[in-house]
């Protein structure tokens, strides 16, 4: 059934002409974009940053937005567009990490347990059930308090948050793919556990998983500028955009911008994300 | 109730007690994970040796961590919950108001986005497609994908800064007549509805939706009965079922919320007294909020499994 209309829908795609056979629509497309820069920004900060970030260059501190300093200035006088900037590699680039490991070791250990199936996936699925019954941000802090922030302690944690998520979604779709007949074919010519997941299962789940990866990047993003505002996040020297706003928290009363811009950067990430994953074209999102 | 729905809630029950305890396990040895020598911690640097010997011995430090977990969950279950490290007061004296404290804050927000949530979830869900239906989703997916502390400064720029209506970033203890009280309530409230109202919409309006595209309704529809009538004597009350799990598993966002309200309200309730806690590294106290936490998760969790087994009719 599923090999019907996968192959009615790649006609009608071929025959609409277009060469990549996706279908973007304008608010995906901006959503898309926003993400693009803001990977570029991350990626080329050190390039394209005013001023350096540790340096004071504004005499006033809080400073409002003006000509000389774009988006004002924080609590010690530094530059925000630079922060922000530079910020951004440490949002996009955790986040990132984070969300590979997560969704790598969700996936194929939720293939293995729809594949194998019997005490494994009992174990494996209890397990990973309980681990999901631990409210997120309540890990985070659990772990900070019992081994310290650092960046590799901060990617590990967020990513062990979201496997159990990763892994529910990865196994439902295969639990599903698991009934069909190529499947139980493959099984009788005496196909490897190992072949089944890689050759039959994941090109089956892969659109899905991807979006699902989106979603839970949001998540990660979230998180992280959390446990970052609580001050158990990225630590300074360092900022990302989650400790800009813990920094600059004093500035609040006076309604400096320094507050308002680094939570504006990640609702620009996350909502795009969120835009872009509910625009996706529908031969990705639903290949299941 | 039959023999049926019974064993489906009494197994729910049943790993929900498992999984508190893996969740117990993961949380005590998470803790002592901790690098160092807690009694060398506790008596600085500068101790002799003879001195962190004697409190090792004193706190059990010696003994295997299996025996000091099994120690530490009797305690709990005797309602004995250890002595903070930073100023050696019983736990459960530190948590006692303060949970009382965050129950109220809880309370209160239940009590305003629940109503809220419902009437804009089922009228969205109702006028699906309108201009109405589009705003509310665009709102709710607004709210969602920003953090949480967002949502608190907005509201402070708002209320405290442009319309100078509520004091900004100020928590008074003391609280003297009704507009104290609503002062005080008045912004975490308001940052914690948001957040919760946002997911509660969203899963009440899927579920409406869901039943609105059942055969049924549309039987309905087909013999004549007006969309009142259809939404509130067809589609309701079976779609209740998912929407008091969808309500339960809502709530469950408060846990999340009520830490960053907390710590930037400056409210005394027990997120911040565990925030706090973990920026001294007092681990029984970490240990008991985090316990507390798990705990109204999972209670809130099972409740809202439970409510889904229950309300469903082909189990009856």
């Amino acid at each position: 059934m599923t090999m019907t209309t996968t192959s009615t829908s790649t006609t009608s795609v071929r025959k609409s002409g277009n060469r990549l056979g996706y279908r973007f629509n304008v608010v995906g497309i901006l959503g898309l974009t926003v993400i693009l820069s803001w990977a570029l920004v991350a990626v080329f900060a050190p390039l394209i940053i005013p001023y350096p970030v540790g340096e004071i260059v504004d005499l006033d501190y809080f400073g409002p937005m003006s000509h000389d300093f774009w988006l004002g200035s924080d609590y010690l006088g530094r530059d925000m567009l630079s922060r922000i900037l530079m910020g951004a590699r440490y949002t996009v680039g955790i986040s990132l990490a984070a969300v590979t490991i997560a969704c790598f070791s969700g996936v194929v250990l939720g293939m293995i347990a729809a594949v194998a199936g019997g005490w494994l996936d009992t174990i494996l699925s209890r397990f990973l059930d309980a681990l999901n019954s631990i409210p997120s941000k309540l890990f985070g802090l659990v772990v900070v308090a019992a081994v310290g922030s650092s960046i590799p302690v901060l990617i590990l944690t967020l990513s062990v948050i979201y496997i159990p998520g990763a892994y529910r979604f990865a196994r439902a779709l295969a639990v599903n793919i698991n009934a069909m007949d190529f499947i139980t074919v493959a099984r009788i010519r005496g196909e490897s556990t190992w072949y089944l997941i890689r050759s039959e299962i994941l090109p089956n789940i892969v659109g899905p998983v991807l979006a699902d990866l989106g979603i839970r990047f949001v998540f990660i993003v979230l998180l992280l500028s959390g446990l970052s505002f609580l001050g158990l996040g990225v630590q300074p020297p360092y900022a990302d955009w989650g400790a800009l706003v813990r920094e600059n928290i004093g500035g609040l009363p006076f309604g400096a911008p320094a507050v308002m811009f680094p939570s504006l950067a990640i609702a620009s990430l996350t909502i795009s994300v969120n835009l872009l994953i509910d625009n996706l074209p529908q031969k990705i999102r639903d290949r299941a | 109730m039959n023999n049926r729905v019974l064993s489906l809630v009494l197994s729910r029950l049943l790993i929900a007690l498992i999984t508190l305890v893996i969740v117990s396990f993961a949380v005590f040895f998470a803790t002592t994970l901790l690098p160092g020598d807690t009694a060398t911690i506790l008596l600085g640097q500068a101790a002799t040796p003879e001195a962190v010997e004697g409190l090792r011995k004193a706190m059990h430090l010696d003994e295997p961590a299996l025996f000091r977990f099994l120690r530490w969950i009797v305690g709990l279950l005797q309602g004995d919950l250890g002595t903070s490290y930073a100023n050696e007061m019983p736990v459960a004296d530190l948590i006692g108001g303060r949970f009382a404290n965050t129950l109220k804050l809880a309370g209160v927000t239940a009590l305003f986005s629940v109503p809220i949530a419902l009437t804009l979830g089922i009228t969205a869900a109702m006028l699906r497609g309108s201009l109405y239906d589009r705003a509310v989703t665009v709102l709710t997916i607004g709210v969602i994908s920003v953090p949480e502390f967002m949502i608190a400064t907005s509201a402070v720029l708002i209320f405290a800064v442009y319309l100078k209506w509520l004091p900004a970033l100020s928590f008074a203890n003391e609280v003297h007549s009704l507009s104290d009280m609503l002062r005080i309530y008045a912004m975490p409230v308001i940052t914690l509805t948001f957040v919760i109202a946002a997911q509660m919409i969203r899963m009440t309006r899927a579920a409406v939706i869901e039943t609105l595209n059942t055969p049924y309704v549309e039987m309905a529809l087909l013999k004549g009965a007006s969309r009142p009538r259809m939404v509130f004597r067809h589609a309701l009350p079976n779609a209740l079922g998912p929407i008091v799990n969808a309500v339960a598993l809502s709530l469950s966002y408060l846990l999340g919320g009520v830490i960053i309200v907390e710590t930037i309200f400056n409210y005394p309730g027990i997120a911040k007294l565990m925030v706090d806690a973990v920026s001294t590294r007092d681990l029984p106290l970490i240990q008991s909020c985090a316990m507390i936490f798990c705990l109204g998760y999972l209670l809130l969790i099972t409740t809202a499994d439970i409510i889904a087994i229950l309300s469903n009719p082909r189990l009856r």
